[in-house]
């Protein structure tokens, strides 16, 4: 088994804008199944830059194509969508919010 | 014919400009000057992915949809209205109406952004202004857990980062720019100092910040990935300075700690305003979603999570806010207004919310409208519709209406089932006036 990484979702100007053109879009599609990862992580891996992967949780998994990117070693970041909320649990501590960034994922090769 | 429309206000984000330039060719928007590229897109590309006005899957008229929309809510049982952010605010007190007269659960999105921050003000309060007060007097700005270059793009030159203000003439040399993230974000580009902490270890660093401001001793080295020495200069940084701010987003709110990390910012600002003037705001703003806590709590005395089936309003986060309603699957019917419930919940609350009736009434095509019964797209507040939006640091804006619609404003259509359910229980129809009386927008059509 891998080593477990921290998953963050946010924001993108990229999924911002192209929100507006409609969430089947391609171009929204393509950024939002972006798995932003360190090349560190890549390589323990044996993933490469463009790689379909599996990104799992306890709560689901989705998957993605790896990014390589300047995220810290240990870190994931996904632009929030359907799909990466599937990673996220449904607890919110009674607060209302759920855990949406700091989520424990796998990341595999497809 | 061509023509422009001055000082248009811009929906999308919590920034709200209101210095947009649109011009309108032949009834189509061919430019969007001084807009970024996320404002842009939402005039340029609005027509793009609209939503369709159906019924189970099949085409169906206005009527159709509102007979149906009436039906589901005035045979729920535990009925949810969430979204309500990005519309304006008449619409937005139509629904807190519905809630009241049906006893339903009502929710905003603030429910999965500011919630956190919003339980920390009602036990801290909070040290705010507006973003005019920063313009003109901070030369200290410290961005905590957000990425404005992405979420809210023009926050640096308009409030923050760059303008010239009346204490800062300056602009941007006169002022001293810190972005503290777990990832190095556009953001952290327009930061004189960058600083990364571990995720999840904001209350940790926030609290041996707090201690150093107030001259507790100090006895570890590092603080989630954060060297002591690295705060003990920002500490001083921050108390020597004449007029500071901070800015915090979700990279507080939904991580570990969530209000609690809130709580030890605010209580960090409370403790600063001993030394010197020092002011906390939250970087708000999908759309109007200050305004829709403003018009809950000015409603029903609070801004998220709201239940309303006793006849009077009951608040408790954990309890009516969206994602426990639907994770616990206690929920029999939802109306989603302007808002993408599934697209945004967690996987398990979405899946459920996919189960039961549900109404989506918004502009354009999402995963929520996709799975639901009753689809009724509206004409988008900002663009087609008028009314008012609520800035991020609590100021309310005009809307415009820029171009005429074929399709209902969201007023309209909650009035219409606001009076579809008065009729159904044989109670008074008293909505009709009221709404063309408050629907009142800067008409530029």
């Amino acid at each position: 088994m891998s080593q477990l990484l921290t998953l963050i979702t946010g924001r993108t100007t990229t999924q911002g804008k192209t929100l507006h053109l409609g969430k089947e879009s391609k171009e929204f599609l393509e950024e939002v199944f972006k798995v932003e990862m360190n090349p560190e992580d890549m390589a323990r891996r044996g993933l490469a830059d463009g790689a379909e992967v599996r990104v799992r949780s306890e709560h689901g998994e989705m998957k993605g194509r790896v990014k390589q990117s300047d995220v810290p070693v240990g870190l994931v970041f996904i632009a929030y969508s359907y799909f990466c909320n599937q990673l996220v649990g449904g607890d919110t501590g009674g607060t209302g919010m759920p855990s949406s960034k700091g989520i424990r994922v796998q990341v595999e090769a497809v | 014919m061509k023509r422009v429309v001055e000082n248009v206000t811009c929906p999308f984000c919590g920034v709200v400009c209101d210095d947009l330039e649109i011009t309108v060719e032949n009834a189509e928007i061919t430019e969007a000057k001084r807009g970024c590229v996320l404002g842009r897109y939402t005039f340029l590309r609005h027509n793009d992915d609209r939503a369709t006005m159906r019924v189970n899957g099949e085409p169906a008229t206005l009527d159709i949809c509102i007979e149906e929309a009436v039906d589901i809510l005035d045979r729920a049982d535990f009925p949810l209205l969430y979204g309500l952010a990005s519309t304006e605010c008449n619409a937005q007190r139509k629904a807190v109406e519905i809630a009241d007269l049906i006893g339903a659960t009502i929710d905003t999105t603030s429910s999965v952004c500011h919630s956190p921050t919003l339980q920390a003000i009602q036990h801290m309060g909070d040290s705010t202004c507006t973003v005019g007060e920063i313009k003109n007097r901070s030369k200290l700005l410290i961005f905590w857990g957000c990425n404005p270059a992405e979420s809210h793009p023009r926050h640096f030159s308009r409030y923050s980062v760059t303008p010239t203000g009346m204490f800062v003439p300056e602009g941007r040399k006169g002022r001293y720019v810190v972005n503290v993230d777990v990832r190095k974000t556009p953001s952290a580009r327009a930061a004189d100092l960058f600083i990364q902490v571990e995720p999840g270890a904001d209350y940790e660093v926030l609290t041996v910040l707090r201690a150093l401001v107030n001259g507790r001793p100090v006895d570890v080295g590092e603080v989630g990935g954060v060297k002591v020495e690295v705060l003990r200069e920002l500490a001083q940084r921050m108390k020597s300075v004449k007029f500071g701010s901070l800015f915090w987003g979700m990279g507080l709110t939904m991580s570990r700690g969530r209000h609690m990390n809130i709580f030890a910012m605010l209580a960090l600002a409370r403790d600063l305003n001993q030394y010197t003037k020092f002011t906390a705001s939250p970087m708000r703003g999908h759309g109007n979603v200050v305004g829709a806590a403003t018009v809950m709590t000015f409603s029903t005395g609070y801004p998220f999570a709201v239940n309303l089936s006793r006849g009077y309003p009951q608040y408790s986060p954990g309890e009516f806010s969206s994602v426990d309603v639907l994770a616990r699957g206690e929920a029999d019917a939802a109306l989603i207004l302007a808002a993408d419930a599934v697209g945004n919940f967690p996987g398990r609350a979405s899946e459920y919310l996919k189960k039961i009736p549900l109404i989506a009434i918004d502009p354009k095509e999402s995963m929520t409208t996709r799975a639901a019964r009753v689809v009724i797209p509206t004409a988008i507040a900002g663009i087609q519709a008028g009314g008012t939006v609520y800035r991020m640091d609590g100021i309310p804006l005009p809307l415009t209406q820029i171009l005429e619609s074929q399709y209902p404003s969201d007023l309209d259509v909650l009035s219409r089932i606001a009076a579809g359910i008065r009729r159904r229980r044989g109670l008074p129809e008293t909505v009709a006036a009221h709404a063309d009386a408050e629907n009142s927008p800067r008409a530029s059509v």
